[in-house]
This record gives structure tokens, C-alpha cells and sequence, in this order.
């Protein structure tokens, strides 16, 4: 009989109930903590930070053991608790010249000041399941020879670039005040380059990744070279109204890529190199790489191009990369759409009637 | 008995004032979809993220908050979104459609007439009327602005042209005050006629897209349509199973496997109401797993 609808909150109740234990999983077995997911998985809450958008460890370890692993879901958490933290102001610009550096590598020059720095990367790896892992969990790794600590500089490959005038000039905003906030501001349609840098930089890697894979293939080509990759931390200074002068706050860390792509040059501008850019929280490598060619790509009107790629069409990837918004959109279909759909079912019903009609009348 | 992790309603107080300042821009030019610096919400984009926003916006302590989603306040979104505004701001909350100062709702407008006293808040997941028949927002924008509309028109030229009528049942257009054309959010246009002119202040808040618009108290209304061929809302054949009710929204409610059916109110408070006024539908009383065979044979 008619009570399936009803109910509705003792439903809710027990599913929260169910996932929690669900979370929890088997009692016997220790229950995951905050400094594991953090120190463990740190790649993990990398992700949720830069597609979060709020630089947080704890937090964001908080937020995917809540989710149980479902990033999308511990983004959405970090994403909803941003939402409540008061604005104090804007940070000044980082400097990533400054960096200490991690990691640092380059595909355009073999050497160059400051050199190559590997660092902690999958690069050259074997994919080959390591049982060892699996049988003692508590392996202690051999410490890696440490380099010896530098201070020499090490200058970004793209200004290394500049002193030849072979790469365009980065081309400063005229005011401070003119950077957007697409989180303060509704995006609107054009977007300057810097509201599509900052919904590239909170844009699901999976988007990312198979637009940047798609300009590859030949769906508006970039002609990209790794100029550079560097990870490591920088610090975040903020200048107090009161103050008047920046004060240091603390240190993140973040990964920066410099596309280096072709530009055949115009009537005004000789021919020369030009840049695609990407920056993300921690060390997501592969997020910030495909940002930097969607970056890249959606330039093409910049630069004169013809535009008609996916990755080059500003409203589709501004409006579908943000991962909250598309699970959100998508994953409301589970909700109730009775009413529409009793609708659809009357004009149903009223058309297949007004096709049966003639038909009957024609075989009388 | 609010929560007092959060501030009240959930939002900082310039995050409100924010939306407020859009809601006026809206009530000011009515039909118009103004954009706002839309937050991320502790519930998913399309579970009503618009909706909760503007209601947490326009809501103080002393307000009665209903919530309702297909008509019903027992659906389970609609409790969600109850609960979390009971947590946040403590406020009293009702089923009953003339108790609430505000009403939240998705895909209904309630069946009982709203005052000049309420508020109706929809949740709405693609403000833009023209979306499906123009993708890009640039576009669109320019053919608003243009007052533009001629694509529309040819749409529901060709549904006659195809079908012999509008083959449009929910989310069906509407003209704002003689200038707009504005999406109704997905109710069915069943419900159409009751934004004409309506006495409540109605607000709409779409969360993913960014946008709020309003239809103020009074204003005009119109379902778009042809002189040959007027607008026309669905009728059922039936009574509502439990009030007997002609004149409501009537949902379908499968009752076996056989092809027996019934049809209920989609509005449980206007259907309870009546029920308590003494009105009796075919099944009224019948009890969970009782007399279901006898009744689905007479019904479906």
C-alpha cells in the first residue's frame, strides 16, 4: 500500500548510521588516524587541498577519512567548510623563484643553473607490485643520500628564456586590485586569464588531464615542452592594513609547471615562445601539468588561433571543471523527480494515444 | 536550541548581506537572472544549494520555515534541508502551508493560495530558460538583453507543428511582467498559473549556476503560448485516492506488480488538510498491506 514515501526521516537517520559504520569498518582492526592519512597519503590530501581550495593537512586528512578515501567527496567537505572561515584579506603574489626546492626538473635543457633535482617522484619507477610492502608494514626505508643544501638560485627556466627575448614577456595585470575572485565573483563570460588560472587551479585533474591529453592528440595543438617543474616550499607573507608592511605567515608547499608552446608569431609580434601555466598545492604534478596546456589552449584567441577544440572553448572547460559542481549536478538525479516525471508520463501517454487513434481507425 | 558552531543560518553576515544585495537587484528588475558569488554549501550542487542560500539569506528568528520537495515535506531532501536549517538557526518550522513566514520548495508550488505575508523560495537547477536551445551563457545574455525570444517561439511552433500541441510538461517558460522570459524551475506547468499575480514575494536561487531572480507580489505572469493554440495545464481523470481532490497535482503511485495504481496529492499538507476536513477518497483508511487488490482493480 501507499508508504513508500513515508518514513523519510528515520530512513536518513539509519543511513548515517550505516556509513558510519561503514567508515568505521571492522572494530577489530585500529582505526586509521589523521597523522597516518597525512603522512602516508600525503598525495591524497594534496589533491583534496588544491581542488579544495584551502590549504589545511589536518584538515584535508580529516576530510578523507570522513569521505572513506572518495576524494571527490572530501574535496566537496573541505569546499563547505571553506565556505565558513572568515575573509582577512589577500596574501601577497609568492614568489616561486625563491623556492626551496624539492624537486626541479627541466625537458628543455639538459643542464642548467641549479640543475636537475629529481627529487621524491614515481618518474622512473617499476610498476611492479612491491609484496615487501604488503607483508611488513612497518619497513623503514634506507635514508637517500642527502645533496648537499644550496643556496645558490635557482632561476626559473622561463626567465632564463626571457634574457633572449625568445618567450613572451609575462604580462603583469595593470592593478593588483584587478585580480578576480571567481569565489567572491560570479564567473563571467569572458573570463580574463586570471579567473580561468584560478578555476583551472580548483578544476577536477581528471578533466584537466584528458583536455590536455586531447590538445596531444591533436584537438587544438599547443606544440608543449616541460620547460620546468619544481616543487617546494614557499613562503606566504601578508601585509596587515594596520602594519602597512608584509609580514611573513608560513610556508606552503606547492608544485609549479611552465609550458613552453610555439607561437608562430603575428603581423605585431616576431616569431617566439609562449607560456602555459600551472599551480597547485603539494605535489600534484600531474594536475598541475595538464593545467598549464588547458591554460595554454584557452589562449588561442590571445594569440590569433583557430578555435575549435574542446580545450580551447572557454565557457565548456570553465563551466564543467569543478568537480563539486558536476558530482553535484549529476549525482541530484538519485533525488526525487516524481512530479516531473508523472508529467512526462501523462504527455507519454497522450501522444502514444494520438498515434494509436488513426492507426485503429485506419485498420477498421 | 541553534547550533552555535556555525553563525546563524550557516553563512557569515557579509556572505548574506551579499545575497540580499542580489535579491533586491532581482525583485527590482523581475524576471531577470542576476548573478551572485554563489558558496559552497555542506549540501551537494542540485540538492538545493540556490535555495538554502537565498532562504539563509531572508531568514531572521522569528520566521516559520517549511520545506517541501515534490510537493511533500516527508521527502527525504526535504527533511534534510529542514534539519539543517533547525540546526543553524533554531528557527520553528511547519508543515502546514499558511503557519510558514517562508516556504521552501522544489519542483511544486503548494495548493493552498500563499498571502502577501509569505515567502516562496525555489531551488532551481538551470535558471536559464534558453539553456537547452542555446548553450552558451554569452549567448543567451545577448538574446535576454535583446528581449530576443524568437527561438523559443519556434520551439513550441515546432512541438505543434510535430505533435499538435506544446510538448512541454514541467520547466515550462514564462513571461516576467510583459518582459523577461524566465524558467519556472522545474515545476510542472500545472503550476504556472499560480505565479501569476501571486500575492507572496517569489524568490529563486540557483546554487551551481550562480544566479538569482524574483517575480514580485503581483506581478504578471504568462505562460507562453499561441492565440490558436493557449497554454493549458494537465488534468487527471481520477480523484486523489486518500481527499478525493479534483483540482490538485495528482502523483501516480504504483501499488503491485499487476498494473494497479493509484493517485494521491503531491501536496501532503493540502491533502492532510482535507482529509481532516472530513474529505474521503476511494482509499481512504485502507491500511498498509490491506484490501490493495480490490482497491487496485477499481482504481487502475
Amino acid at each position: 500500500m501507499y508508504v513508500a514515501v513515508k518514513g523519510g526521516e528515520r530512513a536518513i537517520e539509519n543511513a548515517h548510521r550505516l556509513l558510519d559504520e561503514e567508515r568505521r569498518g571492522d572494530p577489530e582492526i585500529p582505526e586509521v588516524t589523521l597523522d597516518q592519512i597525512a603522512g602516508q597519503l600525503g598525495l591524497a590530501v594534496d589533491r583534496v587541498m588544491t581542488e579544495g581550495s584551502l590549504h589545511d593537512r589536518e584538515l584535508a586528512a580529516l576530510a578523507i577519512k570522513q569521505a572513506r578515501g572518495d576524494l571527490i567527496e572530501a574535496i566537496f567537505l573541505l569546499r563547505a567548510y571553506r565556505t565558513t572561515l572568515p575573509r582577512f584579506g589577500y596574501a601577497e603574489p609568492i614568489e616561486t623563484a625563491d623556492m626551496s626546492i624539492q624537486r626541479r626538473i627541466s625537458a628543455t635543457y639538459k643542464d642548467l643553473p641549479g640543475g636537475q633535482v629529481l627529487g621524491p617522484t614515481f618518474d622512473y619507477t617499476h610498476r611492479l607490485l612491491d609484496f615487501q610492502l604488503a607483508a611488513d608494514g612497518g619497513t623503514h626505508p634506507e635514508p637517500a643520500a642527502e645533496a648537499e643544501p644550496s643556496d645558490a638560485p635557482v632561476p626559473r627556466v622561463v626567465d632564463i628564456l626571457n634574457h633572449e627575448g625568445l618567450i613572451e614577456e609575462e604580462r603583469p595585470e595593470p592593478a593588483e586590485a584587478s585580480v578576480g575572485d571567481l569565489t567572491r565573483d560570479p564567473l563571467t563570460f569572458p573570463a580574463g586569464r586570471d579567473l580561468r588560472l584560478q578555476n583551472l587551479a580548483r578544476g577536477d585533474e581528471g578533466f584537466l588531464l584528458a583536455l590536455g591529453y586531447s590538445t596531444q592528440r591533436g584537438y587544438g595543438r599547443t606544440h608543449p615542452f616541460a620547460g620546468e617543474i619544481r616543487l617546494g616550499d614557499v613562503t606566504v607573507e601578508f601585509e596587515p592594513e594596520e602594519l602597512g608592511f608584509p609580514v611573513e605567515i608560513g610556508e606552503i608547499a606547492v608544485t609549479e609547471c611552465q609550458m613552453i608552446n610555439q607561437f608562430q608569431g603575428s603581423a605585431e609580434v616576431p616569431p617566439q615562445f609562449s607560456r602555459g601555466y600551472g599551480l597547485t598545492f603539494g605535489h600534484c604534478e600531474r594536475k598541475a601539468m595538464a593545467m598549464a596546456l588547458v591554460d595554454r589552449s584557452l589562449r588561442c584567441r590571445e594569440f590569433g588561433e583557430e578555435a575549435g577544440s574542446p580545450a580551447q572553448d572557454e565557457e565548456f572547460v570553465l563551466s564543467h571543471s569543478d568537480n563539486v559542481q558536476s558530482t553535484g549536478f549529476v549525482e541530484h538525479l538519485k533525488l526525487p523527480h516524481y512530479v516531473d516525471f508523472q508529467s512526462e508520463l501523462e504527455l507519454v501517454r497522450k501522444m502514444r494515444a494520438a498515434i494509436d487513434t488513426p492507426m485503429k481507425s485506419a485498420a477498421e | 536550541m541553534s547550533d552555535g558552531t556555525y553563525n546563524f543560518a550557516y553563512l557569515d553576515e557579509q556572505t548574506k548581506r551579499m545575497i540580499r544585495r542580489s535579491i533586491l537587484k532581482a525583485v527590482a528588475i523581475p524576471g531577470y537572472q542576476v548573478p551572485f558569488a554563489s558558496r559552497e554549501m555542506p549540501m551537494p550542487y542540485g540538492w538545493g544549494t540556490g535555495g538554502v542560500q537565498v532562504t539563509a539569506g531572508i531568514i531572521g528568528p522569528d520566521d516559520v520555515l517549511k520545506v517541501i520537495d515534490q510537493g511533500a515535506d516527508d521527502t527525504t531532501n526535504a527533511i534534510s534541508i529542514r534539519k539543517f536549517f533547525v540546526r543553524t538557526t533554531g528557527v520553528k518550522t511547519t508543515e502546514q502551508t499558511d503557519e510558514a513566514s517562508i516556504v521552501q520548495t522544489r519542483h511544486r508550488i503548494p495548493e493552498t493560495a500563499l498571502s502577501d505575508k509569505q515567502i516562496l523560495v525555489y531551488q532551481v537547477p538551470i535558471p536559464e530558460p534558453l539553456r537547452f536551445l542555446e548553450p552558451r551563457e554569452t549567448e543567451t545574455r545577448k538574446m535576454h538583453a535583446l528581449s530576443e525570444y524568437g527561438l523559443m517561439h519556434v520551439k513550441l511552433y515546432e512541438d505543434i507543428a510535430t505533435h499538435g500541441h506544446i510538448a512541454t510538461t514541467y520547466d515550462y517558460p514564462v513571461k516576467v511582467n510583459g518582459r523577461y522570459v524566465t524558467d519556472p524551475s522545474p515545476t510542472p506547468k500545472f503550476d504556472n498559473p499560480k505565479m501569476d499575480r501571486m500575492p507572496a514575494l517569489q524568490l529563486f536561487g540557483a546554487g551551481r549556476e550562480k544566479r538569482i531572480y524574483a517575480i514580485p507580489p503581483y506581478t504578471e505572469v504568462k505562460s507562453l503560448d499561441f492565440d490558436d493554440h493557449p497554454f493549458e495545464i494537465q488534468t487527471w481523470d481520477a480523484a486523489c485516492a486518500l481527499c478525493n481532490a479534483r483540482d490538485s497535482f495528482l502523483d501516480e503511485v504504483i501499488i503491485d506488480d499487476r498494473g494497479g495504481r493509484m493517485f494521491v496529492c503531491s501536496d501532503t499538507d493540502f491533502c492532510t488538510a482535507r482529509q481532516a476536513e472530513g474529505h474521503v477518497g476511494p482509499m481512504a483508511g485502507t491500511l498498509p498491506g490491506s484490501a490493495s487488490e480490490e482497491v487496485a482493480d477499481g482504481v487502475g
